[in-house]
């Protein structure tokens, strides 16, 4: 274990260096961030401009949902696509090989392989938003609630990144299939509303097939506390069964590997 | 010039043959892309659900479900028709170098990529056509314009929506031989993009920002032909509409080409 952390906190310093020689990029990334954050928002303002709730949700609660929105978001974008894509290049190159060659488990030296650190910019406006949420609503979380709400943002991560896991381990038996990220990218988007506000088919699909309210929507009814007991049991498990199903899939997927180089 | 012209023209039959043939080859790749048009659906499940009980009103303008449901129906079809992504193609050309090929060809690359993505239209019109039934049986006369003078001007303002997008990406993709990193840019202008053309939802919701969006060249990309499709327009705000498109399709075109033209020499073709 500490093995691990040791070569995660090593990648994380390399990416960390490498975008320091691209300290311009930095600023872009910077404003890009911000520019981002007000988009996803002006949406959900203009709603609740015109309306005081949407299928029981007020501008605060979904304010949360958003919030949580961009927290994944962030670290979606920030390391898992960025080293999924790579992996992908890896696959179609043939290099993939040397991955394989050294003594840890290929899917952790993967999964954490490149970071794009600013995007600790987007996190820090995730919180932002929760905490100015929290304002409009007048009563800051419970304890309790803020632990389970936590909890709850690590196991949706854990559920976007056993989806973005599937989709890479495509790329081991159809070679390439890169904008397959920007398709997951794009149904990911729905997260930033609570998944109530959808017409039902809309719901049942973004609950059990692509469960992206697994990842903001239940997250945030946990933060304010109107989560029962029974559903955040159930979003736990979700999370943690497509954990093992995308980590049955690698192994499965990773025996299919034929290397590309010669 | 002239013969420049004219060996475009000659080519441009076969260009489009292997337009065609590329979109068949990597027709998985292209599903994907066409796919990943989904934004339009999830905004017409939020919005006709926001309107369910009560038209949306802001602005003196009033949405009921129906006005939405034809709207983002709408706006899907026009995305599908005009969408592209060159931009995302030429700096991953210029990256690895692919692009000193493409100088070799007795072409200008404008019109070899311009080619290669009219070629995909049909394809996707297969997807978009089928919309545009659903849209008609669904929402039915109300929602839509129905006077035939007005959407005479459907297409030629297509047309210039696909050219102005073509351009601004082709401009954003021509930035790739001045930045490694265009992705950045790209994305911005997805953002801009997304909130400034009518694409997250119908401009006249926008309040105060409607009068910045009117001018901005991304109102001209999508939400034209989408008024044009679900409003009645009198004679000025049909002058006005497309007077914009041809406008900013004059702008986008000299940047783009401009650009190009001034990228092309710090081309260094990296491997090759």
């Amino acid at each position: 274990m500490r093995r691990y952390l040791g070569l995660l906190a090593l990648q994380l310093r390399i990416s960390v260096a490498s975008a320091m020689a691209y300290r311009a990029n930095f600023l872009i990334e910077g404003v890009m961030s911000l520019v981002w954050l007000v988009v996803t928002l002006i949406p959900l303002v203009i709603v609740f401009n015109g309306r005081d709730q949407v299928a029981g949700w007020t501008r605060p609660d979904a304010m949360i949902v958003m919030a949580y929105f961009v927290g994944v978001r962030a670290v979606l974008e920030g390391m898992i696509s960025p080293s999924l894509v790579d992996l992908v290049e890896k696959i179609r190159s043939g290099s993939f090989d040397y991955v394989l060659l050294k003594p840890v488990d290929a899917q952790a030296m993967v999964s954490a392989s490149r970071y794009e650190p600013w995007k600790v910019f987007d996190l820090a406006g995730a919180i932002a938003i929760a905490i100015y949420a929290f304002v409009l609503r007048g009563a800051p979380p419970s304890a309790a609630q803020l632990a389970l709400g936590v909890v709850l943002f690590g196991t949706g991560l854990a559920a976007a990144y056993a989806l973005w896991i599937l989709c890479a381990a495509a790329a081991f038996w159809v070679g390439r299939l890169d904008n397959l990220m920007y398709l997951l990218g794009s149904i990911f988007d729905t997260g930033r509303w609570p998944v109530m506000v959808f017409p039902t088919a809309w719901r049942v699909v973004f609950t059990f097939v692509i469960p992206v309210a697994v990842m903001t929507t239940y997250p945030a009814m946990a933060l304010i506390g109107t989560l029962g007991a029974e559903r955040a049991v159930a979003t736990i498990g979700g999370a943690l069964a497509l954990l093992v199903i995308s980590r049955l899939v690698w192994r499965t997927a990773i025996r299919s590997y034929t290397s590309a180089s010669s | 010039m002239r013969s420049g012209l004219s060996r475009v023209v000659t080519a441009l039959p076969t260009l489009l043959r292997i337009g065609v043939a590329e979109t068949v080859a990597y027709r998985g790749e292209f599903l994907v892309w066409i796919l990943t048009t989904t934004q339009p659906l999830i905004m017409l499940g939020l919005w006709t659900q926001v309107a369910r009980e009560a038209p949306f009103t802001t602005g003196g303008r009033s949405y009921s479900s129906a006005d939405f449901v034809a709207y983002f129906l709408a706006t899907l079809i026009v995305r599908q028709l005009t969408g592209n992504w060159v931009a995302w193609q030429m700096s991953e050309e210029v990256r690895s170098g692919a692009m000193a090929m493409r100088l070799l060809r007795p072409i200008h690359p404008f019109f070899a990529y311009a080619a290669s993505h009219a070629a995909a239209i049909p394809f996707r019109s297969v997807i978009a056509l089928p919309l545009a039934v659903v849209l008609l049986a669904s929402s039915g006369a109300s929602a839509l314009c129905t006077d035939p003078r007005q959407l005479a001007w459907l297409v030629p303002s297509l047309a210039l929506a696909w050219l102005i997008t073509f351009a601004f990406l082709f401009a954003i993709g021509a930035l790739a031989f001045f930045l490694t990193q265009t992705m950045a840019i790209a994305n911005l202008y997805f953002a801009l993009f997304s909130l400034f053309s009518g694409y997250l939802m119908p401009l006249d919701l926008l309040g105060p920002v409607a009068t910045l969006a009117a001018w901005l060249p991304f109102r001209f990309m999508l939400s034209a032909p989408v008024e044009l499709i679900t409003r009645t327009l009198d004679r000025a705000q049909l002058a006005s509409l497309l007077g914009g498109q041809l406008a900013w399709a004059a702008i986008t075109l000299t940047a783009a080409l401009l650009l190009w033209r001034a990228g092309v020499k710090r081309f260094e073709a990296v491997g090759g």
